[in-house]
């Protein structure tokens, strides 16, 4: 295998795919919205229980790619416990990480450097985008669903 | 490979430029075929020269390369009439495709046709294509959509159908090969019994086209569509067949010039068919090398290919059969050349983007037949869909990438 497939399906990723963090469903939450990706029919609901300002939970559930489902596990896993526009900004940031035109710089403990092998698979970044761009419509509430297209 | 060896494979794949190229360092491996085929220099070579040799608007110049060019127009016609056996040239419509072609009867016949409680009967193995048209013009006309179902294999439920029938039925429009699957529906059957309810009935043949013998009279069908693109000839050009009488008492889809015979602004009069139903200026280059590639498949002869394309399929189903953790989805015992299949805990999109590292084109998604893979409950498949130019060691070759899929997520 050449390298560069190592760089998508690096050994965390695989991880976070197989065994995700904070999949599931949850009762109560104060916001819930769906994505979906009409070109392959993935699909995910992310949920979020806040604490004032601050995102106290947050769950998914996905039915999508090794990535989608990776992204969303980190994402969870990273968010919970900061304060929505602390999550606004870091869901800004990871995309620009993936969509940016020159090849961004990150730091060695970057939870989200292990997501940036996408980049070179274009046609893979949505999967990767897809969790977050769901929970910040799941923070603001809104009604309609997140779509890739 | 052809059983008695015959076939000429390498011939062939020497007709094909695209086939010596390279993906990832790595030979092409073109299993995506059911999507759109690739294209030998025949058809690549007739779109230049009838630029560079014969072009100029059809039906309209008195001079002489608009003479050429609509010749080889209306040649490219006959050869469509002949592919599927059609009484006459004039019931050969040239559209962008097969979903341009569904819309057109969709419109045209459906809102001349279909009334409030009309029924038109779909099954599950449509594409999108032959099902959205048809909710269009049943939201604006009020008749109701009923859709056949089909078994665990992915056969369709005959006598499900035959429930279905009833006076009300004025329309059955069905796939006769299913693109997600490869089933082949009998249409033979699915006619006669409309028949007896004097129902309309239009067959999508997008994936029948490139591997099996149409015949439109012995069919007995009303309606049928291809797209060329599919057949090995150019996107953008695709065939509607209608029968005369069915297609003379339809209104116009589109208006514009070609279509008509005269125009005032009280009154404008249509032209003959199949001008009524080609408004403005076609895709004429590529209906010229939509003949080429209909010439190129009858060079081969439809036999020789679908017995190569049956080889390929069998050899590949046995293959996949043998390995762990693999689920074939759709196993009819009559097939055309396509394999759609799930790696356990793999999800298709990861399976897709490694065999492409390998250079291997598979499609991987929904393939536009959402109702298929919720009857089978998955989101989506991994579909080789095998074509005149595939080798067992292509099948090979998708093994191996399988392989590394799975050891990549043991
Ligand atoms: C069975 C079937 N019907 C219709 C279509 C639509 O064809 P096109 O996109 O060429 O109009 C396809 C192609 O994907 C198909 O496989």
């Amino acid at each position: 295998m050449s390298t560069d497939l190592h760089d998508l399906y690096q050994e965390i990723i695989l991880k976070h795919s197989r065994e995700p963090k904070n999949s599931g469903t949850m009762d109560n939450a104060d916001g819930e919205a769906n994505g979906n990706n009409p070109l392959c029919g993935d699909r995910i609901v992310v949920y979020v229980k806040l604490d004032g300002d601050r995102i106290a939970d947050a769950k998914f559930e996905a039915r999508g790619c090794a990535i989608s489902v990776a992204s969303a596990s980190m994402m969870t896993e990273l968010l919970i416990g900061k304060t929505i526009n602390e999550a606004r900004a870091e869901g800004s940031r990871f995309i620009d990480l993936l969509t940016s035109k020159d090849p961004p710089e990150v730091a060695d403990d970057d939870e989200l450097a292990a997501l940036l092998g996408v980049r070179q698979f274009p046609a893979r970044i949505k999967c990767a985008t897809l969790p977050w761009q769901t929970l910040a419509a799941a923070m603001d509430g809104s009604e309609t669903e997140v779509t890739t297209e | 490979m052809a059983a008695n060896g015959s076939y000429p494979i390498d011939r062939i794949r020497g007709d094909f430029p695209i086939l010596s190229e390279e993906v990832h360092g790595k030979p092409l491996v073109y299993l995506d075929n059911g999507a759109s085929a690739q294209k030998p220099s025949a058809v690549i070579d007739q779109i230049s020269k009838t630029y560079e040799t014969g072009y100029a608007n059809v039906h309209r110049g008195v001079h002489y390369m608009s003479q050429i060019a609509t010749d080889a127009m209306e040649d490219a016609r006959r050869k469509a009439q002949m592919f599927l056996n059609a009484a006459d040239e004039k019931e050969i419509i040239f559209v962008r495709g097969a979903t341009e072609g569904i819309n057109l009867v969709a419109s045209s016949w459906g809102r001349a046709n279909l009334q409030e409680g009309d029924e038109i009967i779909l099954s599950v193995l449509e594409h999108h294509s032959n099902i959205v048209p048809w909710q269009i013009v049943a939201e604006q006309t009020g008749a109701v959509i009923k859709v056949v179902p089909i078994d665990d294999a992915g056969i369709f439920l005959m006598d499900e159908y035959e429930k279905l029938l009833s006076e009300k039925t004025k329309m059955v429009a069905v796939t006769h090969v299913s693109n997600a699957l490869g089933t082949i529906v009998p249409v033979e059957d699915v006619i006669c019994l409309a028949r007896e309810k004097d129902a309309c009935i239009l067959l999508d043949g997008c994936q029948a086209a490139p591997h099996l013998p149409v015949d439109v009279q012995a069919l007995d069908v009303d309606f049928y569509v291809f797209s060329g693109h599919k057949l090995y000839g150019p996107s953008g050009i695709g065939v509607l067949y209608g029968k005369e009488a069915l297609l003379d008492a339809m209104p116009p889809y589109e208006g514009g010039g070609e279509m008509i015979d005269r125009v005032t602004f009280e009154k404008t009069t249509y032209a003959e068919l199949p001008f009524k139903f080609e408004a403005g200026t076609p895709h004429i280059s590529g209906i010229i090398a939509l003949g080429s590639a209909i010439d190129y498949l009858n060079g081969i002869g439809f036999d020789a290919i679908a017995e190569h394309e049956h080889g390929l399929l069998e050899y590949a189903t046995e293959r996949l059969t043998e390995m762990n953790s693999i689920e074939i989805v759709g196993t009819a015992p009559e097939k055309a050349a396509i394999l759609s299949f799930n790696i356990q805990d793999v999800h298709p999109h990861d399976v897709g983007t490694i065999l492409d590292h390998d250079g291997i084109a598979v499609r991987t998604g929904h393939h536009c037949a959402q109702p298929v893979m919720d009857r089978f409950d998955v989101a989506a498949t991994v579909r080789a869909s095998f074509g005149l130019y595939n080798t067992k060691s292509e099948v090979d070759a998708l093994v191996e990438g399988i392989k590394r899929v799975q050891e990549m997520f043991a």
